[in-house]
């Protein structure tokens, strides 16, 4: 089951949303209402689920209604319509209390201006939701401390927040939600207000810290490349509705929408594509034990190259052969290809960034061999194909 | 222009009436109980031998604001004061602005909390408030003496009224002024409204409410002042004489005497009103 389940959501802000939703039903839009009753619509139908581990980024521009859903979710703007399930369990029935016991156990949240007490010390910021719950003192500060030891500010435990800069800001407010050992981080453009550099060490810090505490993060951003780096999966959202839902390459590769594809169409696609995507799957391989000299030469032949890679029994790669190696070692005789096989070729994951092949290609006098995490061989890529990949794929967005 | 008169002055003469007869056995009582409290504090400070109440109030003062200048000043001007021979009426007014201080502050600032959390009492107490600020000071000590007499409760009714408004305008201001995006993170971990009032309202508003208090404190001074003429007696009460017996120079020793203890208390709220972050930042 889902760890957060969204259906029909809907929030209209004005003091009559019975009126607006009757015209959204009726398939007017937000601006025709706005204009209309002057109420606004902030999430339009949503529906979607958060699996249990995963990172989800929902992201729009600004007035798209993001913040917006993030904030029903924990119930900080109650929505007009609809259903969210946590674990099963109905958000939107909750009393204060059961509420409350949400938002301090199940839910820590991280805001894009940090939100820090600046009359409370570091360590005393990252122990406020403990607080909240009643934990206490020793016990709390002990949580902090190994919560700001996650994020690297164990030693700022007794400063100010005003003396820390914004990434160390916002690792304490990282540091506040983790130390509730929360199942879900909502983190509301969380890296949106640091500098383009830290907001790139912070990304990374994330990314490690979700594998080792593999959290169900719900994370709003603006940024396309943010989104494409950090989300497992991406919601799209415009005028508070959402146009897809999808992994990152499938938003870019196949855009639902043509709103969707304007939107994409600026993302550097060699950043998001790897080496998987761009690679041919290619049948034509040597085995090493079963393979000699001149069946080698015939493949080649017959697929018009002029190199083979050979694996074993278990299609691991073993090196590559070429036509010329090949041929003498059928002048002088011999059936089995090892002599000839080099050992010392270039390998790349499948897992590899696009944009990194061109450089580990450039004066690569064979093609690239592409490899899983087991050494097993998955295809071959040549200058041309990962050109022509890149740009059909540019063509297609 | 005479046939269509408003019996508004009636109207508040017959409501006032109307309390005084129902009331006043209660707020009697209540005077006499004020002017019990009033009169020890009052016996209790002049006890104290001149000399040792200024070097008690220089030492209270350094350790509050560790400021040299302040504290030399404070004694100077003490000093005069007590050699002016206004030793006695000057602790007589600080008793009565202290306990007015205490009455107003002790209204003011829940009362101010309870405007900033509930819109509702806010629309009912901000009309009240523009009445209570702009009404002549006069004016209130009309009906202060029915209610409790000619003497020092009738003054410190009267000066409660008129220096209550800016604590509890100010508490609601620092409470209203706490950044959104704080009030959101708190409820966003579960706090519950007393909890935010506690551990975020209160603390982040409180050079606010310190401001508020230092206004009250100088209103009540100024009004201990003006009560005289009900029979705050005190420092006022020598102003009122010095008018009475048109002795300028006793009058204006008088009005030099509140100047000084107006000067020293205000600054030594302020130093408290600073955030301690900034004092930290200045170092």
């Amino acid at each position: 089951m889902a760890k957060i389940q969204v259906q029909h959501l809907y929030k209209i802000f004005g003091p009559h949303p019975n009126r607006a939703m009757k015209m959204l039903k009726q398939g007017k839009s937000k601006d025709e209402i706005m204009t209309a009753i002057r109420h606004g619509v902030g999430v339009n139908n949503a529906t979607f689920d958060v699996h249990e581990g995963e990172t989800v980024v929902v992201m729009g521009l600004s007035g798209s209604g993001k913040s917006t859903l993030v904030r029903c979710l924990n119930r900080l703007i109650t929505p007009t319509a609809g259903s969210i399930l946590v674990d099963g369990q109905d958000v939107l029935t909750m009393d204060d209390s059961e509420l409350r016991e949400l938002r301090q156990r199940k839910m820590g949240m991280v805001f894009q201006n940090f939100a820090l007490f600046p009359h409370r010390t570091v360590l005393e910021n990252a122990a406020m939701g403990l607080e909240m719950q009643g934990v206490p003192v020793a016990e709390r500060l002990r949580k902090a401390d190994e919560a700001l030891a996650l994020v690297g500010l164990e030693a700022w435990g007794a400063s100010y927040p005003n003396e820390l800069s914004g990434g160390m800001q916002q690792r304490v407010g990282l540091a506040r939600a983790m130390a509730l050992s929360p199942d879900i981080l909502l983190m509301d453009e969380a890296f949106s207000a640091l500098d383009p550099l830290i907001r790139r060490d912070m990304q990374d810090e994330l990314i490690n810290l979700q594998d080792k505490m593999r959290k169900t993060i719900v994370f709003i951003s603006h940024d396309l490349d943010e989104a494409l780096k950090l989300g497992d999966r991406i919601i799209l959202m415009k005028d508070g509705a959402i146009v897809q839902i999808g992994t990152p390459e499938e938003i870019l590769t196949d855009p639902a929408t043509d709103y969707v594809a304007r939107f994409v169409q600026d993302v550097d696609i060699t950043k998001v594509l790897t080496a998987e995507s761009v690679m041919k799957r290619s049948e034509a391989v040597a085995y090493l034990r079963t393979d000699g000299p001149r069946t080698a030469l015939r493949k080649m032949r017959k697929h018009n190259i002029a190199h083979l890679f050979v694996v074993d029994q278990n299609n691991q790669l073993v090196g590559i052969i070429s036509a010329d190696g090949a041929a003498a070692l059928a002048a002088e005789g011999k059936d089995r290809l090892s002599d000839a096989i080099c050992t010392d070729i270039k390998i790349v994951s499948s897992t590899t960034p696009a944009q990194d092949l061109f450089t580990i290609m450039a004066d690569l006098p064979y093609p690239l061999a592409v490899t899983d995490e087991n050494n097993r061989f998955k295809g071959v890529i040549v200058r041309g194909t990962l050109v022509a990949a890149i740009a059909e794929r540019r063509g297609a967005a | 222009m005479n046939t269509i008169r408003l019996p508004v002055g009636a109207i508040i003469d017959r409501a006032i009436d109307f309390l005084v007869e129902h009331l006043s056995f209660l707020t009697k009582a209540g005077a006499d109980i004020i002017e019990t409290v009033l009169g020890a504090i009052e016996r209790g400070l002049i006890a104290i031998p001149t000399p040792g109440f200024i070097a008690l109030a220089a030492l209270a003062i350094w350790l509050l604001t560790k400021d040299r200048k302040l504290c030399l000043g404070s004694i100077i001007g003490l000093i005069l004061i007590w050699n002016m021979g206004l030793w006695a009426a000057t602790v007589s007014t600080i008793a009565l602005v202290a306990v007015s201080t205490f009455c107003a502050l002790a209204i003011g600032i829940p009362l101010g909390i309870m405007a900033a959390i509930s819109s509702f009492l806010n629309k009912i107490v901000t009309p009240i408030l523009d009445i209570m600020q702009t009404m002549p000071a006069f004016v209130y000590l009309i009906p202060a003496i029915p209610f409790f007499g000619l003497g020092k409760t009738a003054a410190i009714f009267s000066t409660v009224v008129f220096s209550m408004p800016p604590a509890i305008r100010f508490t609601y201001l620092g409470i209203r002024q706490i950044p959104t995006d704080l009030v959101e993170c708190s409820t966003a971990f579960g706090a519950t409204r007393w909890q935010r009032l506690i551990k975020l309202d209160l603390p982040l508003a409180a050079p606010t409410i310190m401001a508020g208090i230092n206004q009250t404190v100088m209103l009540a001074l100024s009004m201990v002042v003006i009560a005289s003429m009900i029979g705050a007696k005190g420092l006022g009460g020598e102003v009122w004489k010095a008018i009475q017996r048109l002795q300028m120079g006793r009058g204006f020793e008088a009005g030099i005497a509140i100047v000084i203890v107006a000067i020293i208390l205000d600054r030594v709220l302020q130093k408290l009103g600073a955030p301690k972050q900034q004092q930290k930042e200045a170092v």
